[in-house]
């Protein structure tokens, strides 16, 4: 068995003394894990840091074999990401996530796209945490939890929508909200594309996209609990807004 | 007597276990061992005991010693508000052969790992945010590793220490003797953004 493909490194892990464990995430072949021999040697270790974009080449003996990478690098990210604390805990974030939720050998080559233009932003660092929640609103969609935000579920209306429903993911307007307001989600202007997207609505913004990956996503997946790193990138940013 | 149960047996199997050793280089450093059984042997059998019997983790930190206190730790010089803080012992063996540094160091015992489920409790930062006002110190100078874990438990110690002691890190970019024709794209942009004025 053979392929050749590109692919995102999601994480590592030592495998013997010099070998690791590759995650990757890549376009025709989705999330899949392989063997680089050497892999934690001083000369392949630098290139083999999360985020960065590899050309990989995969052999197995069978299928379902774990198999071996051969890695080389096309593009370093996590240079750029360390420069900045936000964008370090949202690469940590995003890696987690995707570890978190994908599914091995299932191709999302939609989900890749994104995630590969979102990584290619880490340099744009005032810009990085907007596309950062775009990104999250796909990787809910692509799991199959997407938000409905183009009209209210109760009225139909498109115009006032002020809420999101916890349990269907749908738009709501204060009117239609009525008594029920304040059993549903707060809807900040960002998620519908609107206003100057400062940090703090984005922060506001993640906790509604937040609700629907812990209570639907994760819940779907033996309700484990969310990635500390997805947390700790809110957390960050959220530092950020106050300042 | 079973091959198992033979002592050279035994002992080749657990210098195999050894970093950068297998079995065949493992049963070549034991032959070795014998053939040079006054010279080498008997007194390495004889250091390998005394360190068993002694060598523990430094209570202070982290650092590995024969005491509970280990020699840096005791020194009245080295405390002149300089802590280093590094991932692991190995880390500060290295920073200590440069000789350079010439404060008190403090050892992780490893960094944050999203991966790997290992957080702030896991490591010896409590003891670190301890250490900052029990010891008068002024800087910390995080020497953690340039990867993606490493950079992430540095921001994450930053921010603990915000506002309360001086920070600072290692400088990242062209090593002593490095080929920009050899170095990875990281580096150098690392090297690009940290460049100094002449």
């Amino acid at each position: 068995m053979e392929w050749r493909d590109t692919g995102i490194l999601l994480g590592t892990r030592k495998h013997g003394e010099s070998g690791l464990i590759l995650d990757v995430f890549t376009p025709g072949h989705g999330r899949h894990a392989g063997i680089v021999r050497g892999g934690a040697s001083r000369r392949q270790a630098p290139m083999l840091q999360p985020g960065a974009q590899l050309d990989l080449a995969w052999r197995a003996r069978l299928e379902d074999h774990m198999g071996t990478f051969t890695a080389e690098p096309q593009r370093a990210r996590a240079a750029i990401a360390m420069s900045h604390r936000v964008t370090l805990a949202g690469l940590n974030a995003v890696t987690a996530l995707l570890t978190f939720c994908l599914p091995e050998r299932e191709p999302h080559p939609g989900l890749y796209r994104r995630t590969e233009t979102l990584l290619d932003l880490l340099d744009q660092v005032t810009l990085w945490p907007l596309a950062y929640l775009r990104w999250e609103l796909a990787l809910l969609e692509e799991m199959g939890f997407g938000l409905d935000l183009s009209c209210c579920a109760v009225t139909g209306a498109t115009e006032g929508l002020t809420h999101v429903s916890p349990k269907s993911g749908r738009a709501v307007t204060r009117a239609g909200a009525g008594a029920w307001a304040d059993r549903l989600l707060p809807l900040p202007e960002v998620l519908l594309g609107h206003g100057a997207a400062e940090d703090a609505e984005i922060v506001q913004a993640l906790g509604v996209t937040g609700h629907f990956l812990s209570h639907h996503l994760a819940a779907s997946l033996g309700d484990r609990p969310l990635p500390a790193a997805r947390a700790a990138f809110v957390e960050r940013l959220d530092r950020q807004a106050r300042r | 007597m079973s091959r198992r149960n033979d002592p050279i047996e035994a002992l080749i199997e657990l210098m195999a276990r050894l970093p950068g050793l297998g079995p065949r280089s493992a049963r070549r450093a034991v032959l070795y061992l014998i053939r040079k059984r006054a010279a080498l042997l008997v007194p390495l059998a004889a250091a390998m005991q005394a360190v068993a019997d002694s060598a523990r983790p430094c209570l202070n930190c982290g650092n590995v010693g024969t005491s509970d206190i280990c020699e840096i730790c005791q020194s009245e010089a080295r405390g002149n508000g300089l802590l280093c803080v590094v991932e692991d012992v190995a880390d500060l063996w290295a920073m200590e052969r440069s000789g350079v540094f010439r404060g008190r160091y403090h050892v992780l015992g490893g960094t944050l790992s999203a991966l790997d489920g290992v957080g702030p409790d896991e490591l010896r930062i409590p003891q670190l945010l301890s250490r900052i006002e029990a010891e008068g110190v002024s800087e910390v100078i995080l020497a953690l590793n340039a990867t993606v874990d490493g950079q992430t438990t540095a921001h994450y110690i930053a921010d603990q220490l915000e506002d309360r002691v001086a920070l600072s890190s290692l400088a990242q970019g062209v090593p002593i003797g490095g080929e920009l024709d050899y170095l990875d794209d990281g580096t150098i942009t690392a090297a690009l953004n940290a460049r100094k004025r002449l």
